[in-house]
């Protein structure tokens, strides 16, 4: 698909709507907060995880129909994954949206649904917009292991 | 100096469409087509697109005259400083200003800092008896607004926070206009400066100069005039609205990034200490202290923007020769059909005046259900360039219960077709999101 509808494919626009994940709980194993001061986007994520293994991803936050489908899309993909395999994921996620519309080979399928923002590799101003979520994730490990 | 290209001499007739595609084939960068559709540049509140002549004028200089200007004894030096203070002659008349009241600066955000440092420098004694009047102490009083563009509030900020004075600002009402009331209240004899804009990035608004001048005045405080958004769109006669500063930027108005413009009323810029120092600015220099020279070269330390300032000079010629009263009636005209056309659209909220209310050739909307950052995308994707974001001006968007806006501005180059297919786009925009209810 190209153009617009590439970029903003249904299953985003549905996302954007429906914000999986959206509200945050009273308490979370690690918390992050990020600004991208250009357009103003923010959210708040939390990381809730027992014996190494994530069970939820809960956020709030406003901004664009890609950062927030982009972390709608990251709180379906995280339960059930090992701190580990979630770094690797969130280091494949930003190695998609650094490919400028080339992709990723073979590895798709690790990224689940998130795949559809493919589209936004061709947009370099957007592609901050789909790594916020991303980059709290990354934000909410570390400080999980730093309090180790 | 020949006319560009497409104006006539008729200056006293109104722009037409016909008249703004003559113009347009001066501009290179607007005969291109942007995903598949021929360019709709309406983003030039931001930055202007450049004419040939601009270009040439810039381009010249390089192959001619290139050398060092107030340097030197040879000719191409002699040229070279010839032509750069000519430019700043053509910018003293364009803004009803004597040569020695216009400063270089490379930006309007330069020229702001170059004056709230001044002012910090008088404020710890630099500049002596003569710079009394830039002191600030605790009990002193800077007074801006709540709809300033960053550039504008920011060095204020830090100037209030190095000498101990206190920055306040006059509110905005509802629809983006100043609270004349609160201005009245206060504008008080702690007032030392009232610094604002003259028209409004965000909103359009256009600012009483005027009555702000004459109540600041009235209290014996300095006014600065953030003339970013009119100096390029309006007549603008300085020394009759009486403001004692004015900053603007070059390339908002066809010419080169780089170049800026801070007017000063001449008594003021001799009696204010300098804020970058080194070459060029000095008299005698000595191991232990230096003397400077009066305005402007004291504030023009370094190698200057001589390119660019000859460039600028370039563009001013061009917007003379069409006429900046035609210039502004012209953009009057494409605000109000952009206003009209937006307000019409449900689910689309313009910032500011509403329809049928004077503003400048730019409006900002908030589009229901949509961030104004997936706006913009679906407008680029038909060719039409706009601003998204804040603007630089997050306390109006706050003030306006938004964090972001879509902004289209428009300029000379712009015909009314433009303004209408921007409309048109803003229409489609609820249900391509599928937010339409
Ligand atoms: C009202 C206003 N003031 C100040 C500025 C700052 O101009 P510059 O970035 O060229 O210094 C702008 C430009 O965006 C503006 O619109």
């Amino acid at each position: 698909m190209s153009g617009l509808a590439g970029l903003y494919q249904q299953v985003i626009l549905d996302h954007s709507r429906e914000k999986h994940g959206f509200g945050l709980e009273p308490t979370a194993d690690a918390s992050s907060h990020q600004l991208n001061p250009t357009c103003g986007d923010q959210l708040t994520l939390q990381l809730h995880a027992s014996d190494g293994v994530i069970s939820s991803v809960t956020w709030e936050g406003a901004g664009c129909s890609i950062s927030m489908a982009s972390a709608s899309l990251l709180s379906d993909l995280a339960p059930g994954l090992s701190l580990d395999d979630a770094r690797e994921r969130i280091a494949l996620f930003r190695e998609l949206m650094h490919s400028r519309g080339a992709g990723i080979d073979d590895e798709d399928e690790l990224l689940g649904d998130a795949i559809v923002l493919e589209g936004v590799s061709k947009y370099v101003a957007r592609v901050k917009c789909a790594m916020l979520a991303w980059v709290a994730l990354e934000a909410d490990l570390a400080q999980l292991d730093a309090s180790r | 100096m020949p006319l560009p290209a497409g104006t006539t001499t008729e200056l006293a007739r109104p722009l037409t469409d016909d008249d703004v595609l003559l113009l347009r084939r001066d501009f290179p960068a607007l005969q291109q087509q942007v995903n598949g559709h021929e360019l709709v540049y309406l983003d030039s509140g931001a930055t202007s697109q450049k004419p040939i002549s601009v270009l040439d004028a810039e381009r010249s200089f390089y192959e001619r005259e290139n050398s060092a200007v107030h340097r030197g004894a040879h000719t191409l030096a002699a040229n070279a400083t010839e032509l750069f203070e000519n430019a700043r002659t053509t910018v003293a008349r364009f803004v009803g200003a004597r040569e020695n009241e216009i400063v270089w600066t490379s930006n309007a955000t330069e020229g702001l800092n170059l004056i709230a440092y001044g002012m910090s420098n008088a404020s710890v004694g630099r500049g002596g008896a003569d710079a009394a009047r830039f002191v600030l102490t605790e009990g002193d009083e800077i007074l801006t607004t709540e709809g300033e563009h960053h550039a504008n509030l920011v060095p204020w900020q830090e100037l209030a926070a190095r000498t101990g004075a206190t920055l306040r600002h006059i509110p905005v009402d509802d629809d983006g206009t100043l609270r004349m009331e609160e201005a009245e209240r206060l504008i008080t004899d702690r007032t030392k400066l009232v610094t604002f804009t003259h028209v409004s990035n965000v909103t359009g608004v256009i600012n009483p100069v005027e009555e702000l001048v004459r109540m600041a005045h009235a209290v014996g405080a300095l006014v600065v005039l953030d003339a970013c958004q009119s100096a390029p769109h309006r007549v603008l006669d300085l020394a009759a609205l009486d403001v004692d500063f004015a900053v603007f930027s070059g390339h908002k108005m066809l010419a080169p990034t780089g170049i800026g413009v801070l007017y000063g009323r001449a008594e003021l810029l001799d009696a204010l200490p300098p804020f970058l120092t080194g070459g060029s600015m000095i008299t005698t220099v000595t191991l232990e202290a230096s003397g400077y020279l009066p305005a402007p070269q004291r504030f023009e330390a370094g190698t200057q923007k001589v390119s660019q300032a000859i460039a600028l000079a370039a563009a001013i010629d061009y917007l003379s020769a069409v006429g900046m009263d035609r210039i502004e009636r012209w953009e009057t005209e494409l605000g109000a059909r952009l206003v009209d056309g937006f307000s019409a659209i449900p689910g689309v909220r313009v910032l500011g005046p509403a329809a049928g209310v004077h503003r400048a050739g730019l409006a900002s909307v908030d589009v229901e259900g949509v961030h104004a950052h997936d706006v913009g995308q679906f407008l680029d994707d038909r060719g039409i360039a706009v601003r998204v974001g804040h603007h630089c001006a997050q306390p109006l968007h706050r003030r306006f219960g938004v964090t972001a806006s879509t902004r289209a501005s428009a300029y000379l180059y712009n015909t009314t077709a433009d303004v209408d297919a921007a409309i048109d786009g803003m229409a489609a925009v609820r249900e391509f999101f599928g937010v339409t209810s």
